[in-house]
């Protein structure tokens, strides 16, 4: 079984038709992009998976999405657990106002656990995954906001990663951040692949061309293409899909 | 031409500009030149004396010692160090208790011989007397009152500034009814104050917020008599029968009236640093699988803490200078307060109360002024906390 089956789904914000007769699998430990011109949908079929879109009044969907063989908008769906098996990291960092550490614990502690050892053990086990402990670990108390941008996005990875979700959704991760943290990130993301399902949506192709598996295309609110990385972006099916990639619109 | 007109803006705007901060330092000043000279003025009320016999080796007397003299208080002269010797008090209206019409004479011009043999004759006496009666030839000894002290003014426990022969200006009655009122109106509004903010920007709807808001705000803009109006009426028959008391004037019926009007600044403020808490950061919050209340108290709050505690003292603000609800609430007796349910009085109630009845310049309006300027250090400081906690928050 995949781990995320999207099956034939449209939605709504209010009378807009945001996606339309969508349906994509997505593979165990495999990343996906999105790619796509803005207002495509790409992030918005992102923000579906952990119901992220809950928030916003007026909202439709239909079809179905399952996540790890459950129906993630079936009645009684606990959606906090879902968003604990589904992490998010997203487009600007956003830490709390809290120290490093706590930033990281934050999850685990609004999850219930209660030993600090245990607490402890974890942050440092996700600092070392997003890659920053070496850089933090002598400020743990201080405030994230200290970081820098590309510091702070890690530690939004960090933060993730401690709930051990199976799931990462990024919504454009590097966008805010300068070409080098932009490469951290990227390498990264190799580094929890073999752990972690990942989906990322990019308006960077090359980006997009390094880090995923597959990649999808969106373009008014439909899926034109989702294959391979490598057939789309040497090989792509659609016209539309060759012209994105050239850069000929978008 | 243009330029021209653009100078003239220019030039009305910087004359609006100094004449406006010249008039806030005007009013400072008047302020505190009203006040300053209190503690030069003689404690005994101006054109009086008071006299004691010649031989009476007291020649100090306190305020407050007078106070208790001419109160019956005291009745020894033991008790101020002098001879055991029965106190006898003497106010001018006495006289005729002990002369007849002819003594005094026709047109009442033997007053002053009469008090001066009365004073002689007497060796408890202490007369209370207009200074003209106190001439040349006066036999009994003046004593001296000093001049109203720092330590009466804020160390005294009574505010009788009308009495008589020296009025009592303690403030401690004035500046405790202040601040108990106002700790309690700000621990009734606090916790429903942020309650209501945290419904609007969290829990209720937009349809229902867009209603609730105009409403609150609608609240911070009915006058403050007409809340007095509604304590009076409604929330002191209330207080007197859920708490059995004699008078339903309180501290806490003021404090429950300054609560409904401190409401809307500590809603609405608190309300609006809680909606500025960033999307991303509630975003963030749930990713992690933290519920909506979870998001609420470890993020929104700690996020917005800032805007609430603005809110929270600007209504402590509003609550410390509110004048008018409060004289009508509260029973205006100027005692320290040993229970929020006994009448109390307020420092703005008070200067309301008693400007209009005094004579300018006398010590009693002095003493208005120096409450004045002590509701104007409260106000200033607690708006410089207000400046610097937002400071605070502007470089985190």
């Amino acid at each position: 079984m995949n781990m995320i089956e999207v099956e034939n789904i449209n939605f709504y914000y209010g009378d807009f038709h945001a996606l339309k007769n969508i349906s994509m699998e997505i593979e165990h430990h495999s990343v996906v992009a999105f790619i796509g011109p803005s207002g495509c949908g790409k992030s918005t079929l992102l923000r579906l998976f952990n119901r992220m879109n809950d928030l916003i009044p007026n909202i439709r969907l239909e079809g179905k999405i399952c996540i790890d063989g459950q129906d993630i908008y079936k009645k009684g769906m606990a959606v906090d657990s879902l968003r604990k098996n589904v992490g998010m990291v997203f487009q600007r960092p956003n830490p709390f106002p809290k120290t490093i550490f706590e930033n990281v614990a934050y999850g685990l502690r609004v999850n219930g656990v209660r030993n600090e050892k245990f607490i402890a053990q974890r942050v440092e086990e996700s600092l070392r995954d997003a890659a920053l402990w070496s850089e933090v670990k002598d400020k743990l108390k201080k405030s994230a906001f200290e970081l820098s941008g590309g510091q702070q996005q890690r530690l939004c990875i960090a933060r993730a990663l401690a709930v051990q979700p199976t799931v990462l959704l990024m919504d454009e991760p590097a966008s805010a951040l300068d070409p080098i943290s932009t490469s951290k990130i990227e390498e990264l993301i190799h580094e929890l692949k073999p752990h972690y399902t990942i989906v990322i949506v990019t308006h960077n192709m090359q980006q997009a061309a390094r880090v995923s598996d597959k990649t999808a295309f969106f373009y008014l609110g439909e899926m034109v293409e989702f294959s391979d990385t490598k057939k789309m972006f040497l090989n792509p099916e659609k016209v539309q899909t060759q012209n994105y990639i050239t850069g000929r619109f978008g | 031409m243009r330029n021209r007109a653009e100078k003239l803006v220019e030039s009305l705007f910087t004359i609006s500009g100094f004449v406006t901060s010249i008039v806030i330092v005007l009013v400072v000043v008047f302020l505190f030149s009203g006040g300053v000279h209190l503690f030069r003025s003689p404690s005994i009320e101006h054109g009086y004396v008071v006299a004691v016999n010649a031989d009476n080796p007291i020649d100090r007397l306190s305020p407050a010692e007078l106070k208790s003299i001419f109160d019956y208080e005291q009745t020894n002269w033991q008790q101020f160090g002098g001879a055991d010797e029965e106190i006898l008090v003497f106010r001018l209206n006495d006289i005729t208790n002990y002369f007849s019409e002819e003594d005094l004479g026709e047109n009442f011009e033997f007053v002053s011989e009469r008090i001066s043999q009365l004073i002689s004759e007497n060796q408890g006496i202490i007369a209370f007397i207009p200074q003209e009666y106190a001439g040349e030839n006066f036999s009994g000894k003046e004593i001296d009152g000093g001049t109203i002290s720092l330590s009466e003014v804020f160390g005294g426990k009574e505010w009788l500034p009308t009495a008589t022969p020296a009025p009592l200006f303690g403030l401690l009655p004035l500046i405790t009814g202040t601040l108990w009122v106002s700790f309690f109106a700000i621990l009734i509004a606090l916790p429903f104050g942020l309650s209501v903010s945290i419904f609007m920007s969290e829990v209720a709807s937009e349809r229902v917020r867009g209603i609730l808001k105009p409403v609150i705000e609608l609240l911070s803009g009915i006058p403050s008599v007409v809340y007095g109006f509604f304590g009076l009426v409604v929330v002191v028959p209330l207080v007197q029968q859920i708490f059995n008391l004699d008078v339903g004037e309180t501290g806490l019926t003021g404090s429950l009236i300054l609560a409904i009007m401190a409401l809307p600044t500590i809603i609405t403020v608190s309300e609006d640093a809680m909606r500025n808490c960033p999307r991303a950061m509630r975003e963030a919050s749930l990713s992690l699988g933290a519920n909506r209340w979870q998001t609420t108290y470890k993020v929104v709050i700690p996020y917005s803490i800032s805007g609430i505690t603005s809110g929270v003292v600007l209504g402590i603000g509003r609550a410390m200078g509110e004048t008018m609800a409060v004289l009508m609430v509260t029973g205006n007796s100027a005692v320290i307060p040993h229970t929020i349910l006994q009448p109390l009085r307020t420092i703005p109630a008070t200067i309301a109360a008693e400007l209009g009845e005094v004579s300018s310049g006398s010590p009693h309006y002095q003493a208005l002024f120096v409450l004045g300027i002590i509701l104007f250090v409260i106000t200033f400081a607690i708006n410089m906390c207000v400046a610097s906690i937002s400071a605070k928050h502007k470089n985190s």
